[in-house]
């Protein structure tokens, strides 16, 4: 459990080593299609899914303005159902609350339901410095615990390995956790479920104290509701004596009648299935049944910064699908991990910016630029969070965030375009400086691209990022607004079209 | 009805051709299309990476060349997305409510070519003739943010001698993104790459699109690899008839 996010370079740099992984590119092409195509088919089946997706974020937008009131009343019906309820304001709150009452049982492990609200506050970490042991029993995350790596999705964290790398992992990793693997072990995807199966019930039958998150959280009835696949959360969740919930503030929805859309809405955008298999619900202690002692921890950990974020706020309507990594062309090739975050894709690159602040950590601040605003997250995203519109945004905090310090290149750039674009006269000299530049660089442009236009190969400089991989052709002898005002428009002269005028477009 | 030509600064100072083929191609459809000399660029380089103040001038010197026209005709997806969905924001920065109220008429006004042809004008057989095999590249502003869906594709299918190959994963981002080309050229190109190569699995001669902006990376990744296959913007092989 060493590996950390923390010390992670800017996105750049860290997707440099990814995209050089091709055994990761073939894994991570492979898997976000396969969930990505699943997706389509089942939501393409659903007649009314953009009414769906509306009132899915029109349900959370009304809960987010009214977000204290609902937390009272929250914290109100899980008391009187016989729960307790703590408050954390950060993640260090958070992990001291969850860890006194771990102590207060004397137990040096405890179970977990996959959760990324203890991943975020790294809760397995601060227990392990109590001396407790914190079990992932979610196949993907064991395959991350046992392996000592670090999660790269927010539903399929291992997605960055494939069933060979997770042979080994088992093969050489589990005995030290607990029940080993079976010497035959194969990399047979049924095979290695039955060995994790063996491994994980021995601790499902021992522990007296199980740790999960929530996917919702109802007011009305102090209902918190967990979603998954495989069956490891239901066992977490009914059989030790103890359970402690880490629940973000903004998983909170008013009525117990809300839960009919987004239980529509999750289960489709994220494992591509019209119903999860397991959906567990509990409202706070139920005599003789389940968990005798539960807690419910309700975590801001930066939350509260982002509801007052105008236009970031809307990013408070996940309820971590997923969908936008699977479909995000740039995930999609550079993985999880260069995200530096458990919020990885498209989601990551503005919940990490939103909840921590810009300005002040160069891997923070790389991150709204970790897109090319292609817009296919939007297009997917259940709950319609803009995401490119808050990448923009964001982009805009982090340049006014250094605006008093020393310009760099990129801003000294920015000054000049703006200055050239804000009078045609400018512009003017500058397209001609181009027809000069073409005069003086034609015998460099070695090149000739498709339809006969001269290119230029390799640049120096700052251009050398664009033409490592890409040419670029010649700029033309004259510009069209000078060709405009000496033809008057093309009407002193027909206009021509293609390569004969000035060798073509790119 | 007074009809601009915003040709967009990518345009003016590295695709002249583009520019004469949109003029070419209105007039021959009845448009006497004007271009305002006092245009320069949308901004979007500036919004996108962040410099909302440095902007601001630009978006005003756009309403200055634009503002009285009833229509404005941008042979680019991801510029008339910028004028239409990143001016307010841009305007509402300036804090100035005449810059807002300007941008405010510009943008509605603002009609990507093929949304022009088809919508405005209301044609599909544009009289054009050009007789090769080609592929197109919806891009990502044009496909998502400006929603121009089938319009292009409608109009090369009118094409004489057109013979339009399906591109595979057409929707997937080409990976130029802007200054993301340069800030994450190594993905950018990784992406690019992969544009690429179902372009060339069609067996197309000409790779085309609505934005030069895209097509000068593919087109770069095209050129490095030597495939022989161009790029060429939609206005270019709209504008061909039978008498070139």
């Amino acid at each position: 459990m060493g590996a950390t996010f923390v010390g992670m370079p800017p996105f750049p740099e860290a997707a440099h080593a990814a995209l050089a992984d091709t055994q990761l590119r073939t894994n991570l092409r492979h898997a976000t299609h396969t969930i990505r195509d699943k997706r389509a088919r089942v939501v393409e089946e659903v007649e009314d899914w953009e009414a769906l997706r509306v009132k899915g974020a029109r349900i959370k937008d009304d809960m987010l303005a009214r977000l204290d009131t609902h937390l009272v009343t929250l914290e109100e019906s899980l008391t009187a159902r016989g729960a307790t309820v703590h408050w954390a304001r950060d993640a260090a709150e958070a992990c001291a609350i969850v860890a006194e009452i771990a102590k207060a049982h004397h137990v040096d492990e405890v179970v977990k339901v996959k959760s990324m609200a203890t991943q975020e506050i790294e809760l397995n970490e601060a227990l392990a410095v109590h001396g407790i042991a914190a079990w992932e029993t979610d196949l993907a995350e064991l395959i991350v615990q046992l392996g000592d790596d670090l999660p790269s999705h927010i539903l399929v964290p291992a997605i960055h390995r494939n069933r060979a790398e997770i042979r080994e992992i088992f093969r050489t990793r589990m005995a030290a956790a607990g029940r080993p693997a079976p010497d035959d072990l194969t990399d047979d995807p049924a095979a290695l479920a039955g060995a994790a199966r063996l491994h994980l019930r021995e601790k499902f039958l021992r522990a007296r104290v199980a740790i999960s998150g929530a996917n919702f959280a109802i007011a009305e009835t102090g209902t918190l509701v967990v979603v998954e696949s495989e069956g490891n959360g239901r066992m977490c969740l009914t059989l030790p004596e103890v359970l402690i919930s880490v629940v973000g503030i903004e998983k909170v929805l008013p009525r117990f009648a809300d839960l009919d859309t987004f239980l529509q809405l999750l289960p489709r955008s994220s494992t591509g299935e019209r119903m999860n298999p397991y959906t567990s619900m509990w409202s706070g202690v139920t005599p003789g049944d389940g968990p005798q002692e539960v807690h419910v921890v309700l975590l801001d950990n930066g939350r509260t910064t982002v509801l007052a974020d105008e236009v970031g706020r809307q990013a408070l309507r996940c309820i971590r699908c997923s969908a936008c990594l699977n479909v995000c062309p740039v995930y999609e090739r550079t993985g999880g991990h260069a995200y530096g975050s458990v919020y990885p894709g498209p989601i990551g690159a503005i919940l990490n910016p939103l909840m921590r602040g810009v300005g002040h950590d160069k891997q923070i601040d790389s991150l709204p630029y970790a897109s090319s605003l292609c817009g296919r997250c939007l297009e997917v995203c259940p709950v319609m969070i803009d995401i490119p519109e808050i990448l923009v945004h964001l982009r805009a905090k982090v340049v006014d965030a250094h605006r008093d310090g020393a310009p760099g290149a990129q801003d000294l750039a920015m000054r000049a375009t703006s200055f050239l674009f804000s009078d045609p006269s400018r512009m003017s000299l500058a397209v001609k400086a181009a027809g000069v530049a073409n005069r003086v660089m034609t015998p460099f442009g070695k090149r000739t691209l498709p339809g006969g236009r001269r290119a230029l190969g390799r640049l120096p400089g700052p251009g050398a990022g664009w033409s490592d991989a890409r040419d670029l052709p010649m700029p033309p002898r004259t510009s069209f607004r000078a060709w405009w005002k000496a033809t008057d428009g093309g009407r002193n002269e027909p206009p021509v079209v293609g390569p004969r005028h000035t060798g073509g477009a790119g | 009805m007074r009809v601009a030509l915003m040709l967009t600064c990518i345009n003016d100072t590295l695709f002249p051709d583009t520019g004469t083929a949109v003029v070419r191609l209105l007039r021959r459809l009845g448009v006497d299309v004007d271009f305002p000399e006092g245009q320069t660029c949308c901004a979007q380089p500036m919004v996108n990476t962040g410099y909302l103040d440095e902007a601001v001038p630009v978006v005003r010197q756009f309403v200055d060349a634009f503002d009285g026209y009833d229509a404005i005709v941008v042979p680019s997806g991801s510029c008339a997305g910028c004028v239409r969905h990143q001016h307010g924001l841009v305007a509402r920065r300036s804090g100035d409510p005449a810059l807002e109220a300007a941008v405010a008429r510009t943008g509605p006004r603002t009609h990507e070519l093929t949304e022009f042809l088809v919508d405005v004008l209301g044609v599909e057989d544009v009289g054009a003739y050009f007789p090769h095999r080609v592929t197109y590249h919806p891009t990502c502003h044009s496909l998502r943010m400006l929603g121009v869906g089938d319009r292009p594709t409608r109009l090369l299918r009118a094409v004489k001698g057109l013979r339009l190959v399906e591109l595979p994963a057409a929707e997937e981002c080409c990976g130029f993104g802007g200054t993301f080309a340069l800030k994450n050229a190594e993905t950018s190109v990784a992406m690019g790459s992969d544009k690429v190569r179902h372009a060339r699995d069609t067996g197309a001669e000409v790779l085309v699109a609505g934005d030069n902006s895209c097509l000068l990376h593919l087109g770069g990744i095209l050129s490095r690899e030597q495939t022989g296959m161009r790029v060429m913007h939609l206005a270019e092989i709209l504008a061909q008839t039978e008498a070139d």
